[in-house]
C-alpha cells in the first residue's frame, strides 16, 4: 500500500516540470504591435482614457530568454552612454522606483520606440520591435519587477550594483519628476 | 561468403565521407605533424597492450588442470614463477606511463615553444561566428574580418584568443591542437602552414544553440598573394559602382544594419555583429553556414533564425526593392 502510494507520488510529480518556451524568431509577418498607453488619469468627458495594449507583453514578461537578450541589447545599442547600469547620467536612472512615462512595460515600450521629451532619441525603424520589447522587458528586471527567477544573473564583467536576480522590487511609484528646463530627472 | 562482402562493404562505405579538409590525419604544420605523431604513438603502444591483454585473458579460460585434481594443491615452482611476471608486468606497465608523459610533456614542450611570430591575430569567440582581428605596428594597418583567417605559407603565426561571451575552443585539426577561448583570460596558440590550400575549422567546445554552425577557414596563401589580401582589406570599402549598389549603401545605413554591422568608408560603425566592408571577398556566410552569394545573402537577411535558430541577428522587416538592393550592395563589397 505504502509503496503503491510512494509510487503514485514519484509519477506525479514530474507534472510540475515546466521549461520556458524560447522564441527566438520572431513572427515574420506584421511589423511593430500597437500600444496605446495613457500616461495621466485625466479625459476629456466622464469616461477615463483609452487603453488599448497588444497583449504581447505576456510573451516577454518573465521569459528568461528575452531577458538575457535585453540584458546584452541594453550595452550593444549603448543605453549606458545615457542611463549608466541604470543609475542614470545625462538620462533618468532606470534601477529606482519613479517612472516618469510610466512602469508597465507597454509604456517603456512606447519610450523607446517614440524617444521622449528632453534627450531620449525614438528608435523606431533602428531597433526591430521585438527587440524592443526585449529591452524594454530587461528596464523593469533593473528595479526588480520581473519574477527572480527569470531575471539575469551576475554578469561577467564589472558590476556595480547587485544581480538583476538579487534586486530587491522596487514597486513603481508614478510620477517622477518631470524636468522642466531639460536638467536631470530627480 | 555473401555474409562477409556485406562486412566489407559496410566497413569501407564509411571510408567515402572521409575527407581532408578538416583533419587531424591530414596534418600541414609542424604542430600538427607533431600531434599526429603523439597520436599514432599512443593508438599503438597502448592498441598493443589492449591486444596483450585480451590474447592473456582469453588464454586464462583454457583448462589446464587435470580433471579430478585438487583445487586447492599448491605448486611452489609455478608461484614463484608467477610471483616474478606479475611484479616483472607492473614495472613495465609504470615505464610505459612515465615514457608516454615524457613524451607527452616533450610534444608540449615544442607546440608551445617560443618562436618569433611573423603575424600575430586577434580572434575573438562570439556566439555564434569569429572575429578576427590583424594586429600591426602601425595602426592603420590594423583590421578586423570575420570568419575567415588568411595566413601566409611558411610563416609563423601567433593567435591570441579571447572570448566575449561564453567558452569557445578554437580548432583547426590540419593546423593545430585545440585551445580554449576564454571570457576574461588570454590564450595563446601558434602554427606555421607549410601548404598553400583551405583549411577548415570549428568551435570545439559546446557554446549554446548554434554551436554546430560555428565554424571558421583558414586559408593558406603565398606571401605574395597574402600580402594582396592584406593590403585589401586594410582598404575602405569599395565605392558602390551601379546605380543599385549605391540605393543599397543608402538603405544599408538608414536600417537597423548599421546598429550592429560595421562598413568602413560608411556611417555604418556598428561593432556587435560582423565587420562587413569586404564581405563579398569571403566564400561563406554566418560562420560557414551559407555559401556567399547574393541569394543567400538576401535569405539570411530575410530569415536569419529560419536558417541559424536563436541567432542574435534580428529579423527586420525590409520592403522587397531595399531588400533587393542591400543584397546587391553587400555582394559587391569585395
Amino acid at each position: 500500500m505504502i509503496r503503491t502510494a510512494l509510487a503514485l507520488v514519484l509519477a506525479v510529480l514530474p507534472a510540475a516540470c515546466q521549461r520556458e518556451e524560447r522564441q527566438a524568431r520572431p513572427s515574420p509577418v506584421g511589423g511593430e504591435s500597437r500600444e496605446e498607453v495613457a500616461l495621466v488619469s485625466l479625459s476629456p468627458g466622464s469616461a477615463g482614457p483609452v487603453v488599448a495594449t497588444s497583449g504581447k507583453a505576456a510573451q516577454f514578461e518573465g521569459n528568461a530568454y528575452h531577458l538575457s537578450q535585453g540584458k546584452k541589447l541594453f550595452v550593444w545599442f549603448n543605453c549606458n552612454g545615457c542611463h549608466g547600469q541604470g543609475g542614470g547620467g545625462m538620462g533618468p536612472a532606470l534601477i529606482d522606483d519613479r517612472w516618469i512615462y510610466g512602469a508597465a512595460i507597454e509604456n517603456i515600450v512606447q519610450t523607446i520606440r517614440e524617444g521622449r521629451p528632453n534627450g531620449m532619441p525614438s528608435f523606431r525603424g533602428r531597433i526591430p520591435d521585438d527587440q524592443i520589447w526585449e529591452l524594454a522587458a530587461y528596464v523593469r528586471a533593473m528595479s526588480g519587477n520581473v519574477p527572480s527567477s527569470a531575471a539575469p544573473a551576475r554578469s561577467d564583467t564589472l558590476h556595480p550594483r547587485p544581480a538583476e536576480n538579487r534586486t530587491d522590487p522596487s514597486p513603481p511609484v508614478a510620477g517622477g519628476l518631470v524636468p522642466p528646463g531639460g536638467e536631470r530627472a530627480q | 561468403m555473401s555474409a562477409r562482402r556485406g562486412l566489407v562493404v559496410i566497413l569501407v562505405v564509411p571510408l567515402a565521407s572521409c575527407n581532408l579538409v578538416q583533419s587531424p590525419l591530414n596534418p600541414v604544420s609542424p604542430q600538427a605533424r607533431e600531434l599526429l605523431w603523439l597520436f599514432v604513438v599512443f593508438v599503438a603502444v597502448l592498441g598493443a597492450i589492449w591486444l596483450a591483454v585480451m590474447a592473456t585473458l582469453a588464454l586464462s579460460l583454457r583448462p589446464r588442470r587435470p580433471a579430478g585434481a585438487d583445487p586447492l594443491a599448491v605448486d611452489p615452482a609455478y608461484e614463484r614463477r608467477a610471483v616474478a611476471l606479475v611484479t616483472g608486468l607492473a614495472i613495465v606497465t609504470g615505464l610505459v606511463v612515465l615514457v608516454l608523459t615524457g613524451l607527452s610533456y616533450a610534444g608540449q614542450r615544442r607546440l608551445f615553444g617560443e618562436e618569433q611570430a611573423g603575424i600575430t591575430i586577434r580572434v575573438l569567440g562570439h556566439q555564434w561566428w569569429w572575429e578576427v582581428r590583424y594586429e600591426d605596428a602601425a595602426p592603420d594597418r590594423v583590421f578586423t574580418t570575420a570568419n575567415e583567417i588568411h595566413v601566409p605559407v611558411g610563416v609563423p603565426v601567433a593567435i591570441s584568443l579571447d572570448s566575449t561571451d561564453v567558452i569557445h575552443s578554437f580548432w583547426v585539426p590540419s593546423l593545430m591542437g585545440k585551445q580554449d577561448l576564454i571570457p576574461g583570460r588570454s590564450n595563446a596558440i601558434r602554427f606555421t602552414a607549410e601548404r598553400p590550400g583551405v583549411y577548415r575549422g570549428q568551435c570545439a567546445e559546446f557554446c549554446g544553440m548554434q554551436h554546430a554552425r560555428m565554424s571558421l577557414l583558414v586559408i593558406a596563401d603565398e606571401p605574395a598573394a597574402f600580402a594582396r589580401w592584406r593590403d585589401g582589406q586594410v582598404a575602405p570599402r569599395r565605392e558602390p559602382a551601379s546605380e543599385e549598389a549605391r540605393a543599397g549603401e543608402a538603405a544599408f545605413v538608414a536600417a537597423p544594419c548599421a546598429l550592429c554591422h560595421q562598413v568602413r568608408g560608411t556611417a555604418a560603425a556598428g561593432r556587435n555583429g560582423p565587420e562587413l566592408t569586404h564581405l563579398a571577398s569571403r566564400r561563406t556566410l554566418a560562420a560557414g553556414s551559407l555559401p556567399l552569394t547574393r541569394g543567400s545573402l538576401a535569405a539570411w537577411i530575410v530569415d536569419p533564425h529560419g536558417i541559424k535558430p536563436g541567432v542574435n541577428m534580428p529579423l527586420i522587416p525590409l520592403e522587397p526593392d531595399r531588400l533587393n538592393t542591400i543584397s546587391a550592395y553587400l555582394a559587391g563589397l569585395e
